[in-house]
């Protein structure tokens, strides 16, 4: 099972294209790359959940942590997904009012700047 | 399709979470009586559930397996995932802050158990020091959680 991580760069964003399955087994490898991004001076990140198949709580966890992180850094991570069976996991978990959720990256990077 | 059974014995690794999920898919298929919806539904439970059990397993290094049954009878289907970790009490779990509380930033766990009450008609957790036990049933036609 692979988890497909690719970054692109929109008005000063980093977009993190996420896809694949995001659970335990894969959720250290979207934290590290998520950390590498701040690491290397990135403090406003778009995530791009619209290709990802599955999300459980691992991965919530990964993007709460980034969110802190960045944060820290006074920068943001906001979240483009449409998906309904997603955005359920961030419903349920109270979170949709913790991330700002968009329905493209054109819409987060307009939205969020 | 009533009365059929599979288990599956995984090794306590991150890695066989997605074979959980994919028995667990694919005997809602062979049924064919839940909604897609359901069925994401309690594929993400189960994920919970395995992620939890392979997490006990790690707290006290042993190699013992996650043991995942999953059956369908007439009126839904149930799956149990057992560990052999040192069991927990559900009654005990902390609360979160609310989402409006900056402090809600400081939680990246404990999302896991919530998930899957919201998620199944109904969940037991039946935990001793020897183990663990999470029941989770969906039931044909059902339309949310009962506890």
């Amino acid at each position: 099972m692979d988890l497909g991580l690719d970054v692109t760069e929109r008005d000063g964003w980093a977009v993190l294209s996420v896809t694949g399955e995001v659970d335990v087994y894969t959720a250290p490898k979207f934290r590290e790359r998520l950390i590498e991004l701040v690491s290397d001076g990135k403090y406003q990140i778009v995530v791009d959940l619209e290709g990802v198949d599955f999300l459980d709580s691992t991965g919530l966890g990964v993007l709460v942590g980034g969110l802190k992180r960045l944060r820290s850094h006074d920068g943001d991570l906001v979240l483009v997904c449409t998906q309904s069976r997603i955005l359920k996991v961030f419903e349920i978990t109270g979170l949709t009012k913790v991330f700002s959720i968009h329905d493209s990256v054109d819409s987060a990077v307009a939205g969020a700047s | 399709m009533v009365g059929e059974a599979v288990e599956l014995e995984i090794p306590a690794r991150a890695e066989f979470v997605a074979l959980a999920r994919l028995a667990v898919s694919a005997m809602a298929a062979a049924d064919g009586e839940l909604a897609d919806e359901r069925v994401d539904d309690l594929k993400l439970a189960v994920s919970e559930a395995c992620t939890n059990a392979i997490e006990a397993h790690g707290a006290i290094a042993t190699d013992e397996r996650v043991l995942v049954r999953c059956w369908v009878d007439d009126t839904g289907l149930e799956v149990r995932i057992c560990d052999r970790g040192p069991g927990f009490d559900p009654s005990e779990l902390p609360d979160h802050p609310p989402v409006t509380d900056p402090a809600r930033l400081k939680f990246e766990r404990g999302l896991g158990i919530p998930l899957i009450r919201a998620l199944v008609d109904v969940v037991e957790f039946s935990s001793s020091g020897t183990g663990t036990e999470v029941r989770l049933v969906m039931r044909h036609g059902g339309i949310g959680a009962d506890q």
